[in-house]
């Protein structure tokens, strides 16, 4: 029988917290916003890199993305998609010119290693409505507003 | 019942430690922690294969309403701190108590849950491991899992009796989920482990069906558009021993289940449950509420000195 104090579980809970937050730390750390994250959008299969936006072209689906981005993104990529503490910009040239079926794969498969969830939970028209909303901001450095401002 | 739930409430002033505690930290982190939006399942009982966020904080509190034959109907209940340690890695700390009518309302014990996802990318069935370490009285009746011969008559005795039984368990699970065109369909079968060398294993099983009751967004920001509700079904229930191996002396239950997911952070859960068998108390309802937090990590290790 195996007898457990208070103590005993007093430390064992603090190195609990301790293991936990030196691993977010390592991921946060693996997420630097430096070029190498961008190089994961260069392995999403080509299959999925061909897919196209269901919702193309629907301007609801823009206002509708902005909002769950805003609910679900902005935490780590920034209120307005210019990279935050953990996650790199999605205005830089290379999420921009990504194709839009690159952005779903990554959005629903995450990037766990470095630290983004997988966001399948996530209906597909609600991934699809996000990358509607990633399409239309205004690449970094271009100066001008963003497409989106319904929320903001 | 109902009366009954009343009779609980009205007479509940002197709330428990636990749920004194689910309000302080719950008011401390709405006042000092940015809330994140939450897109959580129906599921109480059930797992899908997805973790919590990295630095994000979940708390939770949960409660049981549950009858009895043979003996008092009860409320059990629990609070549960949920932490994404990282992408693949959520650990929770459960603290647990119960109240049973015309007896005692008594803490019965702690669980240290860790779940770990397997694969990196989405497959066509995506594998979490699940470990959980439980120190838990007999008077435990949250029915967090139904597993082994865990059968309704094992709880007709009074609180002081069931709770002199300390027990120190084990408990391993496969969370095995997929999300297909909204639905999210999950299998959790489980194996339990009463670290006293005399106790088998013990055999259990979960599984869900749920999903959003509209799969695209409002435009707008709205605490009652469709997406926002979550409905499904779970149905759990033991599968003996290993000594025993089987359906026979088990309870089980069907359990419905609704989530509303506010945007302001907050989850509602409500699922009433039946009985499927003799061996299971006729009726649970249970109710949840949860609020998420995001970088809890990051606060924490800023109040000690480090980098955010």
């Amino acid at each position: 029988m195996i007898m457990i104090t208070k103590a005993t579980s007093t430390i064992v809970m603090v190195l609990v917290l301790g293991v936990c937050l030196g691993s977010a730390q390592i991921d946060n750390s693996g997420a630097k916003k430096d070029g190498s994250i961008y190089a994961e959008l260069g392995k999403v299969p080509k299959k999925a890199m061909a897919r196209r936006n269901p919702l193309e072209g629907d301007p609801e689906a823009v206002a509708a993305g902005e909002k769950l981005f805003a609910m679900h993104c902005a935490e780590c990529h920034g209120d307005t998609a210019e990279g935050g503490r953990k996650g790199p910009s999605l205005r830089a040239d290379q999420v921009q010119q990504a194709t839009p079926g690159t952005l779903f794969w990554i959005l629903t498969n995450g990037v766990v290693r470095r630290g983004m969830p997988v966001w399948s939970k996530l209906p597909e028209p609600q991934r699809w409505q996000i990358v509607s909303y990633l399409k239309s901001l205004v690449p970094a450095g271009s100066g001008g507003a963003q497409a989106g401002s319904v929320l903001r | 019942m109902a009366a009954r739930l009343r009779k609980m409430w009205a007479t509940n002033k002197h709330n428990t430690p636990i749920q004194r505690l689910a309000v302080y930290v719950l008011l401390f982190a709405a006042l000092f922690i940015r809330r994140a939006a939450a897109q959580e399942s129906p599921y109480i009982v059930t797992y899908d294969h997805y973790l919590e966020e990295p630095g994000n904080l979940e708390i939770e509190y949960f409660s049981t309403f549950g009858t009895q034959r043979g003996g008092n109907d009860f409320h059990a209940f629990w609070t549960e701190f949920e932490y994404g340690a990282t992408a693949w890695w959520t650990t929770e700390f459960y603290l647990d108590g119960q109240s049973t009518f015309n007896d005692s309302t008594v803490f019965t014990g702690f669980r240290w849950e860790n779940r770990f996802r397997l694969l990196q990318l989405e497959h066509f069935i995506n594998p979490v491991l699940y470990i959980e370490y439980e120190q838990k009285n007999g008077a435990d009746k949250i029915l967090k899992e139904v597993e082994g011969h865990d059968v309704e008559s094992d709880y007709a005795e009074r609180n002081a009796s069931l709770r002199k039984e300390l027990n120190h368990e084990l408990e391993l699970k496969l969370l095995l989920s997929k999300t297909f065109k909204g639905w999210n369909l999950a299998v959790n079968p489980l194996a339990g482990k009463n670290l006293s060398p005399s106790h088998p294993w013990e055999f259990g099983y979960a599984v869900g069906a749920s999903r959003p009751l509209a799969l695209k967004a409002a435009a707008n920001r709205c605490n009652f558009c469709r997406e926002n509700f979550i409905a499904g079904v779970e149905m759990y229930g033991g599968l003996g021993d290993a000594h025993s191996f089987g359906l026979y002396d088990t309870s089980h239950y069907l359990a419905p289940a609704v989530a509303w997911n506010l945007p302001s952070g907050w989850t509602l859960r409500l699922s009433p449950g039946f009985g499927l068998n003799d061996n299971s108390r006729r009726f649970l309802l249970r109710c949840g509420i949860s609020h998420e937090f995001s970088g809890f990590g990051s606060r924490i290790r800023r109040l000690f000195g480090g980098r955010p």
